[in-house]
């Protein structure tokens, strides 16, 4: 059963998306963004879950999803008001639903009393007259788990008034074997089939149905023509004949109603027990024949063999004719039977799978290790193009030669793989922002807070090894975003705001970089509050000056914790501290913009691959050097009045109207002792992910690559300073600069004063 | 001969469900996500059975049932319809819409087997 497991995993996947679906859908009607589809879209959505689930027999899913499908149900056909009452019920059942299928695929299980009581709620919000008790059962045991697979319609019964026509049921029997003594009279039944024209217009045939009663045991067919009329009569739609077949069978009279199944209200249908006299048979057929233009027409009998024909792929109608009798008596043939057509199919067809949006786009599967294998190829693939690139140069081949050329246009291409291949692992967002409305409920609820999340730029695709890391701290800003910046519902309307707080999550693309933004419209950060926090935990010194965003971003230093009283949200032992810090490991930044009274900014930049990044080449001390080129703002040549000294070894440098202090990067990486003439050298003006600015001066440029990031982590240890490393075209190890470790690391140098994260980051 | 069944159903678990059992029957299998993709696919494949759902985008099973009866070309084709109750209303608006007959999930691929036999020829 490795297909059916297949499918199950595939179920799963698509469960995923259904909630998702639901998750949205139900969120757009709670800001009344819905259009009359979105109610449809969400009973779908929880309808394909209880279908699939149903299939792998996955009865708590079903049964909790059946109760909550009954309530949508009765929210699309109108049988129930829209509230938002009832739209946070409906999203909290989301919410268990979404439990009920982690349980089913073996990930957690579902709190059975919380299931229970949500599917009561469902019960009386579904029809509010119905006593809580009465809900109970149903939530226990809908009747639609019990289902057989197929239906049998046997209970039916047949509509009797159907077969007050004026027509007698009747058989002729001409067949000796038909008086078989062998034949048990209780065996053999006769039935009497007289269809209507709607049988055919559903696309359904006597003549299958014959051979469906062939199944059940030795059958004789008889066909009265008798109401036929002349050929310029015929209407070629409509049904005339009537079968009268004789069939021995023990499976009784429930086995032949259900060959019926199907056609039920669209035949005539007498079962009777036992043979047709043939005399009554006679008397009835001359009664109806009379006015009949054809009185001479004799019934034609047509024996069907036992076991059914071998089934072929010739169209209803075509059998059925030959079958009949050599008049056009039998189907109505509604249509060329469809194998018949021989025309081509249309240009515009497309096949099955290819150019249809949405759900059915067609997908492949690649285990993803042969993707990493890929794209350490490709990396590969750049170091070597790069390689060759520079034997070139060294060779003093001249850039206009064929040779050159070539190898541009090889190293376009070899970027060119490296986009494609990237793409191939980049993902969006989507997959993590989607787990994100839930936690800002359950944060919200177990804070006393009222939340509601907007998410922008979903769609931003990141490379798949990033978005598996940034759940983690999407989650802990949300948490932080609601515990403590958005205020208590009291407090809000005392502060003249809407009660309830908004929390927007946001992705996009920067300069090379996926940024998350995490803004709340809380309080701010209580500055007052955090600079005394501070200070008492001796976290900075009480007679620093800080700017305000100095004090922002002390949020960021181990230990530090402004809630009064650990709460169950965001007190579990994971300060910001620790945020950031796995950020940067990632490679990122997270930083934090707050204004008092009107809410904070928490914002979060990674780099989009961890494989791949464009730097600048530099020399330092005999050293090679990679910076990334996204923090590049300028390169420029100092000249010496330009550069101010300032305190006893630091100096600036006067870029147009600003001084941005000047940092050796080869004093900095202790590469040497002193720092020769920054006029001697090339200055990098780069901007850190706050947005401060320093002069990062080297000896040389020697050029702009795109490197391939190896971690220093994983082969070797942290080093400050230095982010990561790569391998140059010469085969040679280089160091990619940490631009904002450099940075603080010279800050941390001889202390200046007036710079409060020295301290406070020792 | 190999005959051709169209599966309709939006649902991905549904479709793979319908194509394991009737490929494990021997029939060869063409899928739509929607009623209007499967007017498109009926036009590109011919099949002599198709079995759709009923809740669909787009169009639902319903519009694609009309939409197949009113098509002088595919109207002979037998349609079996998906419910996953036995809910007559539905049943019965399937029915009016031209369905030849339905499999009630979830389904057993004998059943289904035996449901397409039971309006193919």
């Amino acid at each position: 059963m490795d297909e059916l497991e297949a499918i199950k995993v595939t179920f799963f996947q698509e469960c995923e998306e259904l909630l998702a679906d639901l998750e949205g859908g139900l969120l757009a009607m709670q800001d009344g963004n819905d259009d009359g589809d979105t109610v449809n879209a969400v009973f779908r959505a929880v309808h394909s879950i209880k279908g699939g689930a149903g299939a792998f027999g996955l009865e708590p899913l079903v049964r909790f999803a059946h109760v909550f499908e009954t309530l949508l149900d009765a929210l699309r056909s109108n049988e129930i008001p829209g509230t938002p009452d009832l739209t946070a019920l409906l999203l909290r059942a989301s919410d268990v639903l979404a439990d009920h299928v982690s349980a089913a695929r073996g990930l957690g299980v579902v709190d059975m009393d919380v299931s229970a009581a949500m599917a009561a709620e469902l019960k009386i919000a579904t029809d509010p007259n119905a006593a809580p008790a009465a809900a109970a059962p149903v939530a226990e045991a809908p009747q639609y788990v019990d289902a057989a697979p197929i239906v049998i319609g046997a209970d039916d019964g047949m509509d009797d008034d159907d077969l007050g026509f004026d027509f007698q049921p009747m058989t002729i029997t001409l067949d000796a074997q038909a008086a078989d003594a062998a034949v048990l009279d209780g065996d053999v039944w006769t039935v009497s089939i007289r269809p209507k024209s709607d049988l055919y217009r559903k696309a359904n045939e006597t003549a299958l149905l014959l051979r469906e009663l062939s199944r059940l045991g030795p059958i004789q067919a008889t066909l009265d023509d008798s109401a036929l009329p002349a050929l310029e009569f015929i209407d070629p739609e409509a049904a005339y004949v009537t079968w009268s077949v004789r069939v021995e069978t023990e499976q009784g009279e429930e086995a032949i109603r259900e060959v019926f199944e199907f056609v039920d209200g669209d035949c005539d249908l007498e079962i009777t027990r036992g043979e047709a006299p043939v005399a009554d048979v006679l008397a009835s057929l001359l009664d109806i024949a009379a006015p009949a233009p054809a009185p001479e027409a004799a019934p034609v009998a047509v024996e069907i063999p036992a076991e059914a024909p071998p089934v072929s792929a010739v169209g209803p109608a075509a059998e059925a004719a030959p079958l009949a009798a050599p008049m056009p008596v039998s189907a109505p043939a509604p249509a060329a039977p469809p194998v018949a057509a021989n025309a081509p199919a249309p240009a515009a067809a497309k096949p099955a799978q290819i150019d249809v949006p949405g759900p059915g786009q067609s997908v492949i599967r690649v285990d993803p290790e042969r993707i990493d294998r890929l794209i350490d190829l490709v990396g590969e693939l750049v170091i070597n193009q790069a390689m060759l690139a520079q034997r070139v140069g060294e060779y003093g081949i001249a850039p206009s030669s064929n040779l050159a050329m070539g190898l541009d246009e090889l190293e376009q291409l070899t970027r060119e793989i490296q986009d494609s291949v990237m793409a191939i692992r980049a993902q969006p967002v989507k997959s993590v922002f989607q787990r994100m409305p839930r936690l800002v409920r359950e944060v919200a609820n177990m804070t006393g807070k009222q939340a509601r999340l907007v998410m922008d730029g979903e769609n931003t695709e990141v490379d798949k090894t990033v978005i598996e890391r940034l759940s983690d701290p999407i989650t802990h800003m949300l948490r932080n975003a609601i515990d403590h910046g958005l205020e208590s519902p009291e407090e809000r309307k005392a502060a003249g705001k809407n009660p309830e707080g908004v929390v927007r999550l946001a992705a996009l693309h920067r300069s090379g970089r996926i940024v998350i933004e995490v803004q709340d419209d809380g309080k701010g950060i209580n500055r007052e509050r955090v600079h005394s926090i501070a200070v008492k935990k001796g976290l900075i010194s009480p007679d620093l000056t800080l700017t305000d965003e100095e004090i922002d971003n002390l949020i960021f230093l181990p230990g530090f914790s402004t809630a009064d009283k650990i709460s169950d949200v965001s007190g579990r032992g994971v300060g910001m501290d620790v945020v950031k810090r796995s950020v940067q490991a990632l490679g990122g930044r997270i930083s934090i913009t707050s204004r008092p009274g009107l809410g904070s900014t928490f914002t979060l930049s990674l780099p989009l691959t961890l494989a791949v990044l464009d730097g600048m080449v530099v020399d330092v001390a005999g050293e090679t050097l990679v910076i990334p080129l996204a923090c590049i703002v300028e390169s420029l040549r100092p000249k010496a009045e330009e550069i101010r000294p300032l305190g006893p070894v630091g100096s600036v440098l006067a870029v147009r109207d600003s001084f941005v202090p000047l940092i050796d990067v080869g004093l900095t990486l202790n590469y040497r002792d002193r720092s020769p003439p920054p006029t001697e050298g090339v200055v990098l003006l780069v901007e850190g992910e706050d947005g401060s600015r320093a002069a990062l001066v080297a000896d040389a440029i020697h050029g702009q690559r795109q490197v391939v990031i190896k971690s220093l982590e994983q082969n070797y240890q942290q080093v400050e300073g230095v982010a990561a490393a790569t391998i140059l075209g010469d085969g040679r190890v280089a160091l990619i600069l940490d631009v904002d470790a450099v940075i603080n690391l010279r800050r941390r140098g001889p202390p200046p004063p007036s710079d409060p994260t020295l301290i406070a980051a020792e | 001969m190999t005959r051709t069944v169209l599966t309709v159903d939006d649902s991905r678990t549904m479709r793979d469900m319908l194509r394991m059992a009737l490929a494990g029957a021997g029939f060869n299998v063409v899928e739509a996500v929607d009623g209007e993709h499967g007017l498109e696919v009926l036009s590109a494949h011919r099949p002599d059975v198709i079995i759709t759902d009923i809740n669909m985008p787009k169009l639902d099973g319903f519009g694609f049932i009309e939409a197949v009866r009113v098509d002088d070309d595919y109207r002979a084709i037998p349609i079996l319809v998906l419910t996953t109750e036995s809910d007559p209303s539905k049943k019965q608006r399937a029915r009016e819409a031209g369905a030849t007959g339905w499999i009630v999930k979830p389904f057993n691929p004998e059943k289904l087997v035996e449901a397409i036999r039971r309006v193919a020829a």
